[in-house]
């Protein structure tokens, strides 16, 4: 498969000329003097920092915490785009439930050699404390976030599916409201489609899969693994959104298969977590028995069918990069039906052809390790130095199915907004996708995240990256 | 061989504990190699103990104890009469396909030491089960073994390194070496009668089971040099010591208190029947 080379931006296409969803900001930009952008910049900064969203990065030395940068343009989807990517998120995300309860289950994709059955057994992500048994409603991703990338006006391509614990979701949030602020004039002049209600849909969400034993008013908690983590603020911010108690593990434990949480009225029994811990510290005496965040006991009571996690235990099979390479496919397994997202083209490494087109080629391509996340462990070729791309192809050579490949894609810029005026950035879009008991549903648009260093295409916020409001604005009448 | 287990696993708090949580192992199934005749778990505090099959087919037992107490003890007794297979297993519940024992855990993860140990061990044998051997003489020649059972747990490549460990460091390792070579392997916790000069007794242990194709499963245990035969109890299987450990605990509540693990195995009576 060949990729176009051109550049295409969002709100300039290829030629030039400003694309209709961009047309009204466009022209309100011409309008609007540098200052005031300027002043609106230094209030976004001040906005977030009184609001405290910060984000750790690892390793880095400096201070712990950082703000995200955020840029003050907005990146606007029209309703036409935003209708087909919403038939194709939701379609690959009953993909994956279905694939998940299978994989544990009955096995029939691998029976029917569509998926090789040693990609799921040797994963590491494959639990099989979780075989032959059912999670209630047979959910397994509650919450889902698909990285999307575009390269064209027409083509959006699926990047990576996050079927663990993705986050994001706070900034989504906080981006809209500090917009909404700092803007008013702007969403006047635009119908764009509400976010706020996410929250409410969220908690919908995970009432509809409380076990069926529990009672019409479920219990539910927010599980942390505490102030330390990358993303505690998001999930103070989430709990307190929702309306449901934060907890560390220690505030949680197990009687009798009953899951239970300290108040100061006394136990009160929990129904449903909404866990952002990884599987491995979620119980230490099934999972690391060094363990401090977990809760000891927590999977006997999941398998007694006492209490929902959210996301499944053992769901990260789903959203490998190995397995992704698979999606495709098992959407016309399960659904009968073409997939409306693609994925980028991939070399799965495992297999010799690819391996040696892989080696030969790493100086364009993009190497990630298939268990990596978060642009840790990844090659990008083009932009790679001769020692980083020899220690890959010794990566390469001697554990060929950690790794996949693929092409360098022209992603999309979309203009951030710089002291000179306007520069072209590299972005790519993560909807959240909310699978309940019965319906599925996305929030129009998702967290843009951009790459604010010129020329960069790793749009992490681990890294580096920047975000921006999204919008999903009505096409204009005619 | 018939054999009566005694196995009283105790612990102790210097502070009294709030509440424990504890998930069992203990229960051995019949297969080709044992049959069980009778079998119990007894708890000295008040509590449910709960009974499921885990995923590998292993029989868990787990319970909640409310506190305060200072000392809990778990007994597990029972009578289990052994056949010598030459350490071939067969009629034992396989759920899952063989792909999942090549799968390496931290545990049981091999590195360029472990794996040009493994091929060179095996280098003059073609036929699996040859190799499978060559490599438990090769690496019983290499470990010194070391029962004390509180040392703690090392990754394959740790006790590789240091050339000395538990059983269970060395079933780790040969697992590490049967997967390096393709071979699927898992991890078998249990009992061993042993003759301990005129005195016969009965430890925990553990060691390692490969897949032959045409045989099936056939156990390897490095530390002693041999197949099990009839003086073994097969109690769990796993990808790894934290797959079958007999007893996995928590405590839920109290400060700093130290914990004083007891693991006492007792062997009541073992005559041969014939």
């Amino acid at each position: 498969m060949e990729f176009s080379r051109v550049q295409f931006d969002e709100m300039k296409g290829t030629g030039g000329l400003t694309r209709p969803p961009y047309q009204k900001l466009s022209n309100w930009l011409a309008e609007t003097p540098q200052d005031f952008l300027s002043s609106r910049r230094a209030q976004a900064e001040l906005l977030f920092r009184r609001i405290g969203i910060t984000f750790a990065v690892y390793g880095s030395k400096e201070a712990t915490e950082r703000l995200i940068p955020f840029d003050l343009l907005p990146r606007i989807l029209s309703r036409t785009e935003w209708s087909v990517l919403e038939k194709g998120l939701v379609q690959r995300v009953r993909a994956l439930n279905l694939f998940l309860a299978d994989l544990y289950g009955p096995g029939e994709i691998l029976k029917a050699d569509v998926v090789p059955s040693e990609l799921v057994y040797r994963n590491p992500a494959y639990r099989p404390e979780m075989a032959g048994r059912r999670t209630p409603h047979d959910v397994y991703v509650q919450i889902a976030g698909i990285d999307i990338v575009r390269t064209d006006d027409e083509n959006f391509y699926v990047l990576e599916d996050n079927a663990r614990t993705p986050s994001g979701v706070s900034y989504m949030l906080e981006n809209r409201e500090v917009m909404m602020r700092l803007f008013p004039d702007l969403f006047a002049m635009h119908q764009v489609a509400p976010i706020e209600n996410y929250p409410d849909r969220l908690l919908a969400t995970l009432r509809s899969v409380a076990p069926r034993n529990a009672n019409h008013d479920p219990t539910i908690v927010l599980l942390t693994p505490g102030q330390y983590n990358s993303a505690f603020y998001e999930h103070s911010f989430l709990a307190d959104k929702l309306g449901v108690e934060l907890v560390e593990g220690r505030d949680l434990f197990v009687r009798d298969d009953v899951v239970y949480m300290r108040t100061t009225e006394g136990p009160r029994r929990v129904d449903v977590i909404y866990r952002r811990i990884d599987d491995d510290f979620l119980d230490p005496l099934v999972f690391r028995p060094d363990s401090a965040l977990g809760v000891a006991g927590l999977m006997g009571a999941y398998y007694a069918g006492n209490v929902t996690l959210a996301n499944a235990v053992g769901a990260g099979v789903a959203d490998d990069k190995a397995t992704y390479t698979y999606i495709p496919d098992a959407i016309r397994f399960y659904l009968g039906e073409e997939p409306i997202l693609k994925n980028v083209p991939t070399w799965r490494c495992r297999e010799k052809e690819a391996l040696s087109y892989v080696l030969g080629h790493l100086d364009e391509l993009v190497v990630k390790e298939v268990n990596g996340s978060g642009g840790y462990g990844m090659l990008v070729g083009p932009h790679a130095t001769r020692a980083q791309i020899e220690e890959f192809e010794k990566k390469l050579t001697e554990r060929p199915d950690n790794f996949i490949a693929q092409p360098t894609l022209a992603l999309s810029t979309c203009p951030i907004s710089v002291a000179q005026g306007l520069a072209p950035r590299h972005v790519d879009l993560r909807p959240f996708v909310l699978q309940g008991a019965k319906d599925i549903c996305v929030v129009p648009g998702g967290l843009t995240r951009v790459a604010m260093t010129e020329k960069s295409l790793v749009v992490n916020s681990s890294q580096g990256g920047g975000t921006k409001d999204t919008w999903v604005v009505d096409d204009a009448p005619g | 061989m018939r054999m009566r287990v005694k196995h009283e696993i105790s612990y102790r708090y210097s502070e009294p504990a709030k509440a424990a949580v504890q998930k069992l192992l203990v229960t051995p199934r019949n297969c080709n190699s044992q049959r069980v005749i009778a079998w119990r778990i007894e708890v000295d505090r008040d509590s449910r103990l709960r009974q499921v099959e885990d995923a590998l087919g292993n029989i868990m037992h787990s319970f909640t104890v409310d506190g305060p107490f200072e000392s809990l003890t778990t007994l597990v007794e029972g009578e289990v009469e052994t056949f010598d297979t030459a350490g071939v297993v067969s009629g034992t519940i396989e759920r899952f396909p063989l792909e999942l024992f090549l799968r390496e855990t931290p545990l049981t993860a091999s590195n360029e030491q472990i794996r040009d140990f493994a091929k060179s061990a095996c280098a003059g044998e073609a036929a699996t089960l040859d190799r499978l051997h060559a490599v438990m003489a090769a690496l019983h020649e290499r470990m010194q073994l070391n029962r004390d059972a509180t040392q703690e747990i090392e990754c394959a490549d740790v006790a590789f390194d240091k050339q000395a460990g538990h059983p269970l460091d060395l079933a780790h390792i040969y697992i590490a070496c049967a997967r390096a070579l393709d071979i699927p392997a898992r991890y078998i916790s249990g009992y061993v009668a042993r003759q301990d000069g005129s005195e016969a007794r009965v430890e925990a242990h553990a060691w390692a089971e490969a897949f032959v194709a045409g045989l099936g499963w056939v156990g390897f245990d490095s530390s002693r040099k041999m197949s099990p035969d009839d003086s073994y109890v097969r109690v769990a299987v796993g990808l790894d010591h934290l797959g079958a450990a007999p007893v996995r605990a928590a405590r839920t509540g109290g400060g700093d208190e130290s914990m004083d693990i007891q693991l006492h195995v007792a062997m009541a009576r073992a005559q041969s029947q014939n």
